[in-house]
């Protein structure tokens, strides 16, 4: 069966050779014994792998297409682009760090933990620099966060584009980080230099090429930003910032700056190129918004979706979903089948931390009648993710940046799902 | 609280046990006679049920105990003060600092802290003119930018787009869109050139800078651009900015209690994807343009779809595909061609090669062994190509290979900022590739 189903899963995402493993895999009786089971099979007989074969684990081949994948034209130069974490096969909430989507301005880069060092300075009492061993030795804390870019779902503002949720929604990845909050290293410093802290600002730049530069008020640098070295209990993948990223929990991927060298206190916004030229949200009248840092409340159906089609018929079906905020907790999620005329609320399949994905399930007794599946999350401020209409009405289509509108698939009787835009 | 886990835990520790020794006995009589078995059944039935007896009153006076040891144990706690029921916390703070770090010095400051704020705070001393940044700009900047700063390919057009921000497609360029002029500064200086990043002088970003404001017409060719004159430039769109007003024009409108039923009348499809995407086994993605439209797709009321439309003509089975694809004979050339068609994609963004291939960011590279070193006519090569060509050197793969292992080290200065293919066998795939391009 599995050698069945893995083509069709590579074919086109619209590709419909499910539809006859679908019927196939449906069916509870059997015709004839099963020689999986009457005959000997060869992993039942002869030794497997031996231990240490594989001193890290990477995922069985039979996973090999659940990876990371770019859209090349999106961008000049993969050196200067993105690409996209598999959503549409991963469950639970947390994304492993070999297929969490990539984000750089000048690449990734190659950094050994002894070449690290991490300056504070500005208005700070005594500027200072620390190297990755002084990182360790700062009482630290461990969060789960989702790291969403800006920019994700942004090809949707002009309409339903890309046919595939890694796609229209994999510019997210949500991971444990360790790591010291960042007002423990402000206070190392000392912030008696600042004054009044109230319209202070910390500059935070990184090491690469493109020294990545963002302003981050003194406020939310006070609150919960960590400066991290360990994603899900090991060190950062080069591709995230090893050794050393700093996470700011519920703000644009773009701020959390990956080989964090500088941190400056300030008294005004640097006005770097990444929150002027970019990451601000142009508006239909052709004013900008700036400084439009916190990715408001969002879901998606991640299965069924085009790259994940219904393969086993009516009966019993499991709609699965994410949701985050940036403002908190998800604290519901509705989903409608028949693109947003009648809502049932979901399961949550557990409380979602705060600014962490939310997984969601909605299991149903599929019909095999067609549906419009959407999803719709509300977070802990009462806040109601909004329709492309509802955004669009406010913000126009060029943006760019920002769309948490939510996202329509149409599934065919065969099964089959395909981003579509509704009235 | 609830007092049943203290409770249960030792009755059915009891059940366990009694329930072990009759599964024994019928075990062991597995496969003996059957009226054997029956009496032996009936024996510890008879035995089991005098245990049980006893059991059962020994029960009742261990309940009666444990009932009462936790009602003891929840007055106890209750009795408490509300003691932490858990033990987690955030990180300790100190009201001093823990001593950890050094005090960074002058020139290390001197070194990293070098942007720039909006009202020219943190500019170096210098200066520079459009006269002087032209020059440079076709040397460092043009071969993504355009000599016009118009842009190449998908990269930032510089200039122009002036007053096309509430089109359809908004033109943002330095001229049109960027509220600052420090941050052109801080952002040449910083972070260009493209894989030279830190490689220009004060003097010569005050004349890059100058160049991209002359390409905008925003000076004109003998205005002096310095550290005096660029923190009070005003760019053309530095009104253009809101701070975000999310929660005013946003959050209050949609906080309300969601609609559950009859939301809408009738729910048509729109629009359908534009693009169909093909997710290949070795990675990456192809987009294909989608034919499909709405038209022939159900409407939704709250009774479901409008009807079942017909199923679609399959696609030939993956499956067969797949058989025809395994009859191919094997050809080790035409596998490492393939091989290099996959490397390649590092070098397709800046290289075309193949039918029709034109110069992009980087010289077309066809019938490229054997070719001269830096002799693709019109295109700009860096100095050292040019002293390349100069000494008549050519491209083999052997040169080939080392140059892309380590381009900046193989070609000191050249601006291709690829950083270099690690693995011998991409080294061996790409030259087959690039070869098999003769003409």
């Amino acid at each position: 069966m599995d050698e069945m189903h893995k083509p069709s899963r590579r074919a086109f995402l619209r590709g419909s050779a499910a539809v006859a493993a679908g019927t196939v895999a449906g069916a509870a009786s059997a015709q004839s014994a099963d020689p999986l089971i009457t005959d000997v099979q060869d992993w039942a007989s002869i030794t497997g792998a031996g231990v240490d074969e594989t001193p890290y684990g990477m995922p069985i081949e039979y996973e090999s297409h659940v990876v990371r994948r770019n859209v090349e034209w999106l961008t000049a130069s993969p050196i200067s682009s993105i690409n996209f974490t598999p959503i549409h096969a991963l469950e639970g909430t947390i994304t492993p760090q070999g297929c969490a989507f990539e984000r750089h301005h000048s690449g990734a880069i190659e950094m050994k933990k002894d070449d690290y060092r991490l300056m504070i300075n500005g208005l700070v009492d005594k500027p200072l620099v620390f190297t990755y061993a002084d990182l360790e030795r700062f009482p630290r804390e461990n969060h789960v966060y989702f790291c969403e870019c800006a920019a994700n779902t942004g090809m949707e503002w002009a309409g339903a584009q890309l046919n595939g949720v890694q796609f229209t929604h994999g510019m997210i990845h949500n991971m444990e980080y360790t790591g010291v909050p960042l007002r423990a290293l402000l206070n190392e410093a000392g912030l008696g230099a600042a004054g009044d802290l109230k319209d202070k600002w910390v500059y935070v730049e990184g090491a690469d090429a493109s020294s990545n530069g963002r302003s981050i008020p003194m406020e939310k640098a006070l609150d919960d930003v960590l400066v991290t070295f360990k994603a899900n209990g090991e060190a950062l993948r080069m591709e995230h910032g090893y050794p050393v990223r700093l996470v700011v929990p519920g703000w644009e991927g773009n701020m959390w700056v990956k080989w964090i060298r500088r941190i400056e206190v300030s008294d005004t916004p640097t006005e770097s190129r990444e929150e002027t030229s970019k990451y601000t949200d142009v508006l239909e009248d052709g004013t900008a918004r700036k400084w439009t840092w916190v990715m408001d409340a969002k879901s998606v159906i991640t299965s069924p979706s085009p790259q994940m089609p219904i393969e086993h018929g009516k009966g019993p079906l499991v709609i699965s979903g994410l949701a985050w905020s940036g403002h908190g907790q998800i604290t519901r999620v509705d989903v409608s089948k028949d693109g947003g005329i009648t809502w049932e609320t979901a399961r949550l399949g557990k409380q979602g931390d705060t600014k962490a994905l939310t997984r969601f399930y909605h299991d149903i007794n599929w019909d095999g009648a067609p549906m419009l599946l959407q999803a719709r999350a509300m977070d802990e401020t009462g806040y109601v993710q909004p329709t492309k209409e509802q955004l669009r009405d406010v913000r126009g289509e060029n943006s760019v940046y920002h769309n948490n509108c939510i996202q329509t698939w149409y599934v065919n009787a065969e099964g089959i799902a395909e981003n579509v835009e509704v009235s | 609280m609830s007092k049943s886990p203290n409770i249960l835990l030792p009755a059915l520790g009891v059940t366990g046990i009694v329930l072990g020794g009759a599964y024994g006995t019928m075990t062991r009589g597995y496969k003996a006679d059957e009226a054997e078995i029956a009496r032996a059944q009936a024996q510890a039935a008879q035995a089991q049920l005098v245990e049980q007896r006893a059991m059962a009153s020994d029960l009742k006076t261990q309940i009666a105990m444990v009932q009462d040891t936790a009602k003891a144990k929840i007055a106890e706690l209750e009795a408490r003060p509300a003691a932490s029921a858990s033990l987690t916390a955030p990180a300790p703070e100190r009201e001093g600092a823990f001593g950890l770090g050094r005090e960074a010095l002058v020139e290390e400051l001197a070194a990293w802290d070098v942007d720039v704020l909006p009202d020219g705070r943190g500019l170096p001393i210098g200066t520079g003119n459009a006269l002087d940044g032209e020059e440079l700009f076709a040397d460092r900047c043009a071969a993504c930018h355009g000599d016009f700063a118009e842009g190449v390919d998908n990269w930032p057009v510089l200039a122009g787009g002036f007053n096309t921000l509430a089109d359809e497609d908004p033109v943002k360029t330095v001229g049109s869109y960027w509220p600052h002029l420090s941050t052109v500064y801080d952002y040449v200086y910083r972070s260009m050139p493209f894989g030279e990043a830190g490689t220009l002088s004060p003097d010569e970003t005050y004349a890059i800078v100058a160049y991209i404001l002359y390409s905008n017409d925003l000076i004109d060719d003998e205005f002096e651009l310095s550290n005096k004159t660029l923190g009070s430039f005003e760019m053309p769109n530095k009104d253009g900015f809101v701070i975000d007003d999310r929660p005013e024009a946003e959050y209050a409108a949609w906080s309300a209690e969601p609609c559950m039923s009859n939301c809408k009348d009738e729910v048509t499809v729109t629009m359908r994807s534009v693009f169909l995407v093909n997710t290949p086994e070795d990675g990456g993605s192809e987009s294909v343009i989608n034919d499909a439209t709405p038209e022939g797709l159900p409407s939704f009321t709250a009774a479901g779809a409008s009807f079942i439309p017909e199923a679609e003509a399959q696609p030939k089975a993956a499956e067969e595909v797949a058989a025809v694809a395994a009859e191919e004979p094997v050809n080790e050339a035409a596998e490492l061609i393939a091989a290099g068609d996959k490397v390649f994609k590092k070098c397709k963004a800046c290289h075309a090669v193949g039918a029709g291939a034109k110069n992009k960011s980087g010289p077309q590279l066809n019938a490229l062994m054997g070719r001269k070193m830096g002799s693709i006519e019109g295109f700009k090569y860096s100095k050292v190509f040019k002293a390349a060509a100069e000494e008549g050197r050519t491209w083999d793969a052997t040169s080939l290979s080392e140059f892309l292992a380590k381009p900046k080290a193989y070609m000191k200065g050249t601006k291709m900022s690829f950083s270099g293919l690690k693995k011998d066998s991409d080294l061996e795939a790409i030259s087959a590739y690039l070869a098999s391009f003769s003409e």
